[in-house]
């Protein structure tokens, strides 16, 4: 007799061994009480994968779980034909329903998948987005250039962008000297730490709202991204009125080049939803939302991880290197490098990824 | 009768769907309601807001005995020391924000621990599996779904309070975060921006105990254990309900008390035409309970159904 077995795994005291099948008067609970001990097998293996860790789980037990979840399975397709007892149909539903989450849940925890990102999954989805990005950035290109012209045109713009603080240097009319002052490192490296850390929690913020902006069709992404990009055309206006723009490439490339692309690259993100939104093509709007959303998903935890790397560049090389030269080796490589990785880095697919 | 009864439907009739398992199953599915999803996500929050200050108040309490270290002088304080404890604050506030729902959602349940309370899980649309990117998504678009229009509804009121003008670019701003919102009350799924986005759903997840075998039990499968006497129906008696009124039938006997036990029973003899006796309800009914299934799983096997009394 198998009873006593199943309720000392079970651990409830409140399962009673099961009534001697040939008593059972009706053939439809002769099926029943032949197949239920499959069943608690079934429902203690599952409850157990659902407290965590399969590593618990005994190897017998976890190579009898496909065979005991198409086992209830059936039985339930069994049971809808030939049984009324409303109790164990929808004691086998449930059943059913909860080991299919555990037979068909996600095939690997977040480690596995962050590993399966990094060598390989990253380049892909941004290469799968390369429409977007190209949009992006001729809004990117677009939005510099107006910031720049309607600084040209009217200086009161350059306060509306920059709302100044007191004591900013960097306002129209500031002497050459002043803005030079404004690029030179400071003090030593104390603070600076702290300084990347918190540019990393406001930077990634502003990346976030930009890819979850592009829900609506994608315009507030392009919005914020002009908007971004024009204070920076305003800046560069400002400065090259004193012959000081290469000093202000150099000193902007060093984390700009990272943490530009980052914002490029959730832009596109967004934009990529929108874009899948607005014109879904054959698949049904949420259908189209949701393949979209699952690759842009990807690319946004690429530009979490691209905004550390910029904040950290920003606090320590950006502050502590002064030479215009080597500001500009070290914002080429860190273009070129994130340039190689998403373009050239292309590992066959290793049958690990779900098509989406 | 018959059709308005099939057309008015409960409410978790409403939340009703199905999943089509890859072996071709059919299997229902209960949508979650909006407010144990709202009592969710509130849990959530409580509980990495506390984590938070908990977690703060462990860092001012080590920065204190910094000070102390220098004698109470803050002029004395190691920088690198208490901008450390900065660098930490800031990655923990980070990674508990994002780190609690992704790796909860990931897991084996599919729940944090707010929608485990509730008793509700994540699962992807129409049967697909649920994968990593689906969860990342749902969990990205949370900012500005929740918190961007609390914060902006709560900034707007403040400065309405404090007499300052309200430009009409805040006003439309805080109308534009609301919609978000208020999105699960726009679609038929109560799907949130995330869900939409990810291409998941939010589900009630099923409680069933395997109850006992009724047709085993006492006056089921013999005699009544009170009076001796055998209970057997006749063809014209068992013809008269259908499988609506057995699953009734089969509630009862479950789970109610004596009295419903003998309303039933007086209402079953007044049908069939039986003269109603008193104090062997429980056995009368057992019997009937399992002749009657008896019958019309016998009739189901020829494929003949009778879904209720009337038909």
């Amino acid at each position: 007799m198998k009873a006593p077995v199943i309720s000392s795994w079970f651990g409830r005291g409140a399962v009673a061994a099961p009534p001697d099948i040939e008593s059972a008067a009706l053939r439809s609970d002769r099926f029943r009480l032949e197949r239920e001990g499959d069943w608690r097998r079934l429902e203690a293996i599952v409850a157990r994968m659902e407290r965590g860790g399969l590593r618990r789980i005994a190897d017998d037990d976890l190579i009898a779980l496909p065979a005991l979840y198409r086992t209830a399975a059936s039985s339930l397709a069994v049971a809808r034909e030939t049984s009324l007892d409303a109790a164990t149909l929808a004691y086998l539903e449930a059943l059913v329903q909860r080991a299919w989450f555990q037979v068909y849940g996600p095939r690997y925890g977040f480690v596995r998948w962050l590993r399966g990102f990094f060598l390989g999954g990253w380049s892909r989805a941004v290469r799968a987005l390369w429409l977007d990005i190209c949009i992006a950035l001729f809004v990117m290109v677009a939005g510099t250039i107006v910031g720049w012209l309607l600084v040209a045109e009217d200086e009161a713009w350059y306060y509306r962008l920059f709302p100044a603080g007191i004591g900013e240097a960097r306002v129209p009319g500031a002497s050459r000297e002043q803005l030079l002052r404004s690029l030179a490192h400071d003090e030593g490296a104390a603070g600076l730490a702290g300084f990347a850390a918190q540019l990393f929690s406001n930077n990634s913020a502003v990346c976030i709202l930009a890819f979850a902006l592009g829900f609506a069709f994608g315009i507030p992404s392009l919005l914020l991204l002009v908007h971004n990009m024009a204070l920076l055309g305003a800046m560069l206006w400002l400065f090259d009125g004193q012959g000081l723009v290469v000093e202000l490439a150099a000193w902007l490339s060093v984390h700009g080049t990272t943490e530009l692309f980052g914002i490029l690259l959730s832009g596109a993100a967004g934009l990529h939803i929108g874009r899948a939104m607005a014109f879904p093509g054959p698949a049904a709007v949420l259908d189209a939302a949701a393949a979209a959303g699952r690759r842009a998903a990807v690319v946004m935890v690429g530009v979490v991880i691209m905004m550390v790397v910029a904040a950290l560049l920003e606090a320590f090389p950006r502050q502590l290197v002064e030479d215009t030269g080597s500001r500009f080796v070290i914002g080429g490589t860190m273009l070129t490098f994130w340039l190689a990785y998403f373009c050239l880095y292309r590992p066959a697919l290793q049958g690990l990824e779900d098509g989406g | 009768m018959n059709a308005r009864k099939t057309t008015l439907a409960r409410p978790a009739d409403k939340r009703a769907r199905t999943l089509v398992t890859p072996e071709g199953l059919v299997l229902p599915l209960v949508l979650a309601a909006r407010a144990p999803r709202a009592a969710a996500l509130m849990i959530d929050v409580m509980i990495v807001v506390f984590s938070l200050v908990i977690f703060q108040l462990l860092v001012v309490w080590v920065a204190g005995g910094l000070l102390d270290g220098t004698a109470l002088d803050p002029a004395g304080m190691s920088g690198g020391a208490l901008e450390f404890l900065g660098i930490v604050m800031a990655l923990f506030v980070f990674c508990t924000w994002y780190g609690y729902f992704l790796v909860q959602e990931l897991g084996p349940r599919g729940a944090t621990l707010g929608k485990r309370m509730v008793g509700i899980r994540i699962a992807a649309r129409r049967g697909a599996r649920l994968t990593p990117e689906a969860v990342i998504a749902r969990n990205l678009l949370r900012d500005i779904e929740i918190f961007y229009p609390i914060v902006a509804l709560i900034t707007l009121t403040i400065m309405a309070q404090q007499g300052q003008e309200i430009g009409i670019l805040s006003a439309i701003l805080t109308i534009w975060f609301a919609l978000f919102l208020l999105f699960p009350f726009f679609n038929r799924d109560a799907l949130r921006a995330g869900d939409i986005v990810a291409g998941t759903w939010v589900v009630e997840r099923p409680k069933a105990q395997l109850a006992s075998v009724l047709s085993v039990q006492g006056a089921a499968a013999g005699a009544s254990n009170v009076t001796g006497v055998r209970y057997a129906f006749g063809e014209a008696e068992l013809s008269v309900y259908g499988e609506k009124e057995l699953q009734t039938l089969e509630r009862v006997l479950r789970d109610s008390p004596a009295e419903a036990l003998a309303a039933t029973h007086k209402a079953i003899c007044r049908k069939i035409g039986w003269e109603p006796g008193a104090g062997d309800e429980r056995a009368f009914l057992e019997a009937f309970y399992a002749q009657l299934r008896a019958r019309l799983e016998a009739d189901m096997r020829f494929g003949k159904r009778k879904a209720d009394k009337f038909s």
